[in-house]
């Protein structure tokens, strides 16, 4: 319970930088933080009161395992956000050398 | 001030909302039905140990091949927003000496690791994903310590290319030995014995493949990044 809202808290230190910062790797970091927090509540959901790994194994006791399903799609979504955060970045550095700062205020022209 | 207080009305109306999903939220003591499913049928039909890999590649292998491509997509993003330079001029500094022949002592090691981990992903935790990044990681190391040291960009987009077209082609051969309904069942290959790494069909050369390639797009895409930083 108190885990929950404490992913909840992590989610919104993201947003606070999504939001408030002027600095495109901050945001950057922001949605990465985000996107942590989003893994973090999805493995919680699928964890099973004393359950360990779901690994079916011939010399440790088979106990009650934890929901796999969670776990695979954190897995995939890690990697995707890896891929994402990339080309996030490659984009910031594309901004960077058309307007010498990374500061967003100060990108305000239209011309591309 | 209304503003305010309309603001602060709407937070607790929603707060009071969503209470009941905190409050009536207790941990489940056994799997639902769809998890058991998994989690033995992992063992029973594949005759795999890793669950979180039998969900990953068979059960819901089509996610898994959305997600190569989503990869894939962002990869070609990243190659297209940083231009590669002909002239390669590095503008890298020197590794030091410690990082040097650390790096000389620790990436052959942590290449097999990788291709250990991408192996093994059917009987021990980790699998494709880790295991390309792992792979990918050690070439992030030689390109910190070593100031000339470059990719092939074919052998890269070969790999990459060429792993990917493996991966379909797997999944078309399940469909094509074992009926309809059977895109991407590993079991066209033998199941062999349990806990051995040629076990569970065709599912290590699956891994193998996404290993491969995650690996060979996350190493292209370092080099981007590491080729176009500098300045104009």
């Amino acid at each position: 319970m108190i885990l929950f809202v404490l992913c909840f808290v992590l989610f919104m230190i993201g947003l606070y930088g999504v939001i408030l910062q002027r600095n495109l790797i901050k945001i950057i970091i922001g949605l990465a933080i985000m996107e942590y927090s989003v893994y973090l509540f999805l493995i919680l959901i699928g964890y099973v009161k004393g359950g360990t790994v779901p690994i079916i194994s011939d010399f440790f006791e088979n106990g009650p395992f934890v929901d796999p399903l969670p776990q695979a799609l954190v897995l995939t979504a890690i990697v995707i956000g890896l891929a994402t955060k990339a080309l996030l970045l490659s984009v910031a550095i594309r901004l960077y050398k058309h307007y010498g700062t990374f500061d967003i205020r100060k990108m305000n022209n239209l011309k591309g | 001030m209304i503003k305010y207080l309309l603001i602060a009305l709407v937070l607790i109306g929603m707060g009071w909302l969503f209470l009941p999903l905190a409050t009536e939220y207790f941990t489940p003591t056994q799997l639902n039905n769809l998890a058991a499913n998994y989690v033995y049928g992992s063992a029973a039909d594949l005759n795999m140990p890793n669950a979180v890999t039998s969900v990953v590649v068979t059960y819901r292998g089509l996610d898994t091949l959305g997600e190569v491509t989503v990869l894939f997509l962002a990869t070609a993003g990243v190659g297209f927003f940083l231009k590669r330079k002909n002239s390669i001029k590095s503008k890298r500094r020197h590794g030091s000496e410690i990082l040097k022949s650390g790096a000389d002592l620790l990436a052959p090691l942590i290449i097999l690791f990788g291709i250990y981990i991408f192996t093994h992903g059917h009987l021990t935790p980790g699998g494709g994903f880790p295991g390309g990044v792992v792979l990918a990681s050690a070439f992030l190391l030689l390109l910190m310590a070593q100031e000339h040291f470059t990719f092939s960009h074919s052998v890269i987009q070969f790999t990459e290319s060429l792993s990917g077209i493996a991966y379909v082609f797997i999944g078309l051969a399940g469909l094509l030995l074992l009926g309809l309904n059977h895109f991407l069942d590993p079991r066209w290959l033998n199941l062999g014995q349990w806990g051995k790494l040629f076990s569970a069909g065709a599912v290590p050369l699956i891994y193998s493949f996404i290993g491969l390639k995650v690996g060979s797009e996350m190493s292209g895409m370092l080099d981007s990044l590491q080729s176009d930083g500098g300045d104009e």
